[in-house]
């Protein structure tokens, strides 16, 4: 018989829960994320000091005074981490500089660099206020400055470094101050920081809770040294942490001038006005959105190991002022994949699609999302728990971007009043290539190539897209020069930057186009390449209103030659495109490869070539509406080739003068639209024949299929191979992808014993 | 609602913008009242490298992508196209609160045929204009 206890129904007295609660605090064995500050993205209550300021009365006119030198600061500092910052990243503009209020919501964010950084930097503030602030080990002191970069306390992902240092008066913290990197190399387990082959969270390098390592101004040389110790590219992390302290401090000095002009109270109520009246502002301006529902479907293709197929489902819903995102249906995170995401990732691209493509004049605040009620299972890729490898997360959370950016021409379309363009589809994948190894210097170091900011932007209805314009975390953010990079590392890009013909999403207006990039290295003793790319199999990004998407992108190696002795002995064969190199396979005895872009550390031999293309935006309506002239321009230019112009865009035109045939295009749109009216079915009945009960037997699908949202689709691996499960999230077992080495193992396996039944050979095998 | 459509207010019903055909209820899915056609990516998204010799070509995979395109029965406009797995649902990409809606634009007191501008600013007039001006 089982003993019942029953538990005490008393109430503890004040006296009684103090001591619990003492004995809870010092006993706490370890303070991970705290999930209360994790979840939200509101702004937080008004303090009393500041309704106390705000109650002083507010001078619209200074407080916008405020807001412009503050910019001004904030630029200042934003210049001088991309003058003096060590990593790629911050060269080419990857970081930003923000102010935030005391307790951590982003007031202003310098004018260029990447607002994903600083719009969930309030859960690390605020992680340091409840945590740190009181704790007599710690503290919070003028002069100190906290680093961090783990996602699950609030990042992008673990690569991007932050400096944040509190401004504070009569002992009070009235402000925050900070500046983000993208750093690149983490000590993850492969150079450059973001490894698509972690498979698990420690595989993910550094993992920085919000920390003190400066000192009353002083930058703690011990914790430093173990920073260093745990990376590969010990005198970036020193050199950037110092880039990083100098541009704060310089901000934090102009803030202080500022103070001490305006007052305290003048300036804090500047801070706490501001991201108030943009949260005013954001609920009107979702008020006069059409009422209704916009749903976005997005499949990703990869796991950056295996070819597989996970769904991103979004719903936006207006009702009112009240907008809903609802990412219910989204595939179950895999447990040893990098592709999983924490919801606050997600989040900070939400922003990114919010402030740079939906309100791009609104003061660069965290409560532009505030008023946006945000659903989503834990557990998703896109929402995934602390057990979760995050070495990608940008491939869940660039999803999320594109969820919000795609689904805005449908919301505001129909919105008279409109304070960005309608736009199809930004290209969403890191095209680029990551590397490391020891470089012409000796020096070990691991990064990326600036390429992944060369993004080309999607069509708008007016206009075509723009050619590898500006990735969608970062409008000013550059592809640098090649040659600035070749003085520091091992390779060259053999070809940078040549557009690949047919790149573009076709349409009415076509998307912007992207372009091909060759990389060989050359005089080290180690060097490796590796890509982060979904998007082989299944586009990336779609058309809108009647437009096409982007194509696919292979990666393609060519390994066993040396491309540079070739060169040295006959110039004349440097002539290379992937489409000529791999269609012609021109040099002897290489091995000409493709395989999808999720490439882990590839040691690269001297001259072996790696070959990726950019992606291209989404197009914009329908290709039979294009003006015929613009599509002989675009043969004419070889942005097309003949068989798009005729056969997609059904342009007559004259093959040596590129002139358009009228009547021949007339005539070829009227076939084009009589062929559309005679394959097309009806609705019902296409859906009758199209539609499956569930995915095609053999392919890996991960979440909602169709629009029940409540029950995920997944195949997980147990011992009998392969099984395909639908439940509801909670009721999913643990999905782990087996080694694809063992799959192709038994797979071989299999063969030889086949063979060898065939043959008639009799082996005889221990086991 | 969309380069494509629009939806009249008085009759509830979605309308072609090209040629006026009906396209359903307003209350509901566009989609039923159009025509669908399953596309091998393939056809749009060419292979640049050799598809014989190569698994990754820059064309999508039919057996993982289908392009789903919907045609205005009345004038055969590719009014939207859809990526989506085989055997995949069309997503109802859009349902509006069609009383809200009707209350909105009284509110406004304006005529949503000509109110609705495709962007801010200068730069979609200017566009406009150089389109119109080669015509
Ligand atoms: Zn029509």
């Amino acid at each position: 018989m089982t003993a019942v206890h029953e538990t005490p129904t008393t109430e503890l007295t004040v006296q009684e829960q103090e001591w619990v609660d003492q004995f809870m605090d010092e006993t706490t064995l370890f303070l991970g994320p705290d999930r209360e500050i994790m979840r939200s993205h509101n702004i937080a209550p008004r303090s009393l000091f500041e309704e106390e300021c705000i109650a002083g009365g507010i001078d619209v006119l200074q407080i916008d005074r405020i807001r412009k030198r503050l910019a001004g600061a904030l630029d200042e500092g934003y210049e001088m981490c991309e003058a003096m910052g060590a990593a790629p990243g911050a060269k080419w503009g990857d970081l930003t500089t923000a102010v935030y209020t005391a307790s951590g919501d982003v007031t202003y964010l310098s004018c260029h660099g990447v607002i994903a950084f600083s719009a969930i930097l309030h859960h690390p503030i605020r992680y340091i206020m409840k945590y740190w602030k009181d704790e007599p080990t710690v503290g919070i002191h003028p002069g100190d400055g906290f680093i961090h970069n783990d996602a699950r306390f609030g990042n992008v992902h673990n690569t991007d470094q932050s400096m944040i240092m509190p401004i504070i008066r009569d002992g009070e913290i009235i402000a925050w101050v900070a500046a983000t990197i993208h750093e690149g190399e983490n000590g993850a387990c492969e150079p450059g920081g973001m490894p698509s082959g972690s498979e698990t969270p420690f595989d993910d390098g550094l993992r920085m809770s919000p920390f003190k390592i400066v000192e009353r101004g002083e930058l703690r040389r011990d914790l430093l040294t173990f920073l260093q110790h745990s990376v590969r590219d010990p005198k970036l992390q020193l050199a950037d942490l110092k880039v990083k302290i100098g541009a704060v401090q310089r901000i934090m000095e102009r803030v202080n001038n500022l103070i001490d002009e305006v007052g305290v109270e003048t300036f804090v109520a500047a801070l706490r006005v501001t991201v108030e009246d943009v949260e005013e502002e954001v609920r009107r301006r979702i008020k006069e959105l059409p009422d209704g529902t916009v749903q976005f479907n997005q499949f990703m293709d990869s796991t950056l190991k295996e070819n597989i197929l996970i769904k991103f489902a979004c719903k936006v819903t207006v009702k009112g002022e009240k907008m809903t995102v609802d990412l219910r249906g989204t595939g179950p995170e895999i447990l040893n994949r990098a592709i999983n995401s924490p919801l606050c990732s997600v989040k900070s691209m939400f922003m990114q699609a919010i402030l740079a493509f939906w309100w791009p004049d609104l003061p660069r605040c965290t409560s532009a999302m505030s008023p946006i009620e945000i659903i989503s299972d834990e557990h998703t890729w896109a929402d995934a728990g602390y057990d979760a490898p995050m070495g990608q997360s940008l491939q869940a959370s660039f999803r999320g971007f594109s969820a919000l950016q795609a689904s805005w021409a449908k919301l505001q379309f129909a919105n008279p009043e409109k304070f960005s363009n309608v736009l199809a589809p930004w290209f969403n994948q890191i095209n680029t290539f990551l590397w490391g190894g020891v470089t012409q210097h000796g020096d070990q170091v691991g990064n990326l190539c600036a390429d992944l900011n060369g993004m080309p932007g999607g069509a708008k209805p007016f206009v075509d897209g723009e050619d590898a314009v500006s990735p969608l975390f970062c409008a000013m953010a550059d592809t640098a020069e090649q040659e600035v990079m070749e003085e520091e590392v091992p390779f060259m890009q053999l070809v940078s930057k040549r557009l690949v013909r047919d790149n573009m999403g076709f349409g009415k207006q076509t998307g912007g186009m992207g372009y091909e990039m060759i990389v060989a290295s050359e005089g080290t003793p180690l060097w490796g390449f590796m890509t982060v790319t979904s998007g082989a199999k299944f586009s990336s990004i779609y058309g809108m209103f009647g437009g096409y998407g982007s194509g696919t992108y292979p990666l393609a190696r060519v390994k066993g030659i040396n491309v540079y002795d070739v060169l040295r002995k006959d110039p004349s064969r440097f002539d290379l495109s992937i489409e000529k190199v791999m269609n012609e396979q021109p040099f002897e005895g290489g091995q000409y490869l493709t395989s999808h872009m999720g490439l882990q550390f590839d040691v690269a031999k001297d001259g072996e070539l790696y070959m990726m293309s950019q992606g291209a935006g989404g197009g914009y309506g329908d290709v039979l509406e294009r003006d015929p002239n613009a599509v002989a321009r675009d043969r004419e230019l070889n942005r097309i080739s003949d068989k798009v112009a005729r056969e997609i865009f059904a342009v007559a035109y004259d093959p040596q003068t590129y002139l358009v045939d009228v009547e021949g295009t007339k005539a070829l749109r009227a076939e084009a639209r009589r062929a559309r009216l005679e394959r097309g079915k009806p609705y019902a009945e296409f859906v009758k024949e199209f539609v499956t009960p569930e995915p095609p037997k053999d392919l890996l699908y991960y979440g909602s299929w169709g629009d029940k949202a409540d029950e995920l689709t997944a195949t997980v691996f147990d011992i009998d191979g392969p099984k395909r499960v639908t439940a509801p999230i909670a009721e999913l077992p643990i999905i782990m992808l087996p080694d694809r080495r063992d799959l192709k193992v038994a797979e071989l396996e299999a063969r030889v014993r086949e063979l060898e039944h065939k043959h008639g050979e009799n082996v005889h095998r221990k086991s | 609602m969309t380069e494509y459509l629009f939806i009249d207010l008085d009759t509830e019903r979605w309308v072609c913008r090209v040629c006026d055909h009906d396209l359903g209820d307003a209350r509901g899915n566009y989609k039923e009242g159009t025509l669908v056609y399953d596309r091998d990516p393939r056809e749009i998204h060419q292979p640049i490298i050799d598809p014989d010799k190569y698994e990754f070509t820059f064309s999508p995979d039919p057996g993982y992508c289908r392009i789903l395109e919907f045609y205005c029965p009345g004038c055969a406009t590719q009014i939207e196209t859809e990526y989506v797995p085989p055997g995949h649902p069309p997503t109802v990409d859009m349902l509006w609160d069609i009383d809200a809606l009707r209350a909105q634009w009284q509110a406004r007191g304006t005529d949503p045929s000509t109110a609705i501008t495709y962007g801010p600013g200068e730069d979609v007039r200017r566009h406009l204009h150089a389109a119109a001006d080669t015509h």
